[in-house]
């Protein structure tokens, strides 16, 4: 069990720490200071609640590595993030339809580790459970507002929308570790959280005047077993590049 | 208070002392003002740990560290040979834990305390975002008291505050969000 546990928090850390990265890199050049500033707020919650389940992860593995070492010293194909939170930033609507994606999956995804029967899970969920209820707000309030706002913001919210769109079905697929996790009660089944992820999603894009895009479409996978885009290389030589220059540093 | 004075414990003047320890962030609030410090177990011998648990405010917030080392110092300057600063998740800490007069405090230093109980902010109400049925709370401005303010952003210069502006006295203030 030991081994499913602790890929099932390298997946939970992975997707935090690497969307986290993501959101830091339009700290400075966001559409307006205030924006900059929610982004920044935002990676700085998924930053430590990524820290909590990689480091958890490490204690799991025994093998003696902290969060600062999983998250550097790992290549792209150990890391077990979703293909979503690793999409390049685009735009300012790309960004915010990702986050969105993310957080409908995330939020419903906390509600049920928070009935994890491994304390620590349900401890960092109940935590990370209030400030993803208001990243989810605030990304849900901008799908509404970019989305029915000008004929620019809106057009841009659809094809942000359709393009990402591809990327969203893993969130939902059980693997074996899944399944693992989900019999022995410390995780869940991601299927169990579809229909209720699909119908919060339908309700915020009506709302934004979206058309949604077909729930049966044919969707990208493998994210969570290590097969990633080239994106993620990239993301990884920029984030790990100072402490494998510099093996050991510390201050 | 003396720490003489009869059915005073150790713990109880850990308690004491840990009123002149500030938050780092909003220094006009202590750490017990703000609801953080959890436990206390100290038997005041020079050998015993003192043992004192902290909840962090938010999972990423970097005052977190700076806190337990100004906890251990201020109990060290106080005589406490050895400390420990324990964190602890659960239960999350809430606003619904400042202490009344904290709210006073943040209000006299110009950010607006939460308003309401986080206790009731479970769900993700997809009604608040109609158009329609937009009723944003209201906070008043610590400045000068006007109920006619604004949200700028959902986020201020920490994690758990978002800023606002008063349309009538114009000036920008921080509002300590409900959480």
């Amino acid at each position: 069990m030991s081994n499913e546990k602790f890929n099932y928090l390298l997946r939970l850390g992975d997707s935090t720490l690497i969307l986290s990265q993501r959101l830091s890199e339009w700290c400075g050049k966001g559409p307006a200071l205030e924006e900059d500033m929610a982004l920044a707020n935002t990676a700085l919650d998924l930053l430590g609640q990524a820290r909590q389940w990689l480091s958890y992860a490490g204690e799991t593995d025994g093998m003696g590595q902290d969060e600062d070492d999983l998250a550097y010293l790992r290549n792209a194909d150990q890391f077990a993030n979703f293909l979503l939170v690793e999409r390049p930033n685009g735009s300012y609507a790309d960004t915010m339809v990702r986050q969105f994606f993310f957080d409908a999956w995330y939020h419903l995804a906390l509600q049920k580790l928070v009935l994890s029967k491994d304390e620590r899970i349900a401890a960092i969920a109940g935590k990370a459970a209030k400030e993803v209820r208001y990243h989810l707000r605030r990304s849900s309030d901008l799908i509404v507002r970019l989305g029915d706002g000008t004929p620019t913001s809106r057009s841009m919210i659809q094809s942000a929308v359709d393009e990402l769109w591809p990327f969203t079905g893993e969130m939902f697929e059980a693997d074996a570790i899944d399944l693992a996790v989900a019999e022995a009660k410390i995780g869940f089944d991601p299927s169990s959280l579809r229909s209720d992820w699909l119908s919060y999603v339908h309700s915020v894009l009506d709302e934004a005047t979206i058309k949604m895009p077909n729930a049966e479409a044919w969707m990208q996978r493998g994210g969570k077993q290590g097969r990633h885009t080239e994106a993620l290389s990239y993301l990884l030589a920029e984030m790990q590049s100072l402490k494998r220059a510099h093996p050991g540093a510390a201050w | 208070m003396s720490a003489e004075t009869a059915g005073v414990t150790a713990a109880d003047r850990v308690w004491h002392w840990l009123e002149a320890v500030p938050d780092p962030e909003i220094p006009v609030l202590s750490v017990l003002d703000l609801g953080i410090v959890r436990d206390v177990q100290w038997n005041g011998g020079e050998a015993d740990e003192c043992l004192v648990t902290v909840t962090p405010t938010y999972s990423g917030c970097p005052a977190t560290d700076v806190i337990s080392d100004d906890i251990s110092k201020a109990l060290h300057e106080h005589g406490v040979q050895k400390v420990r600063v324990q964190i602890r998740l659960a239960p999350a800490w809430t606003t619904d834990w400042l202490r009344p007069q904290a709210r006073e405090k943040l209000c006299d230093y110009g950010i607006a305390p939460p308003v309401g109980l986080a206790s009731n902010e479970h769900v993700v109400d997809i009604s608040r975002l109609r158009a329609s049925n937009k009723k944003p709370l209201q906070i008043d401005c610590p400045r000068c008291g006007s109920t006619h303010t604004a949200l700028t952003s959902q986020f201020g210069s920490t994690p758990c505050k978002s800023l606002y502006r008063c349309l009538d006295c114009l000036e920008p203030f921080d509002y300590f969000k409900c959480h």
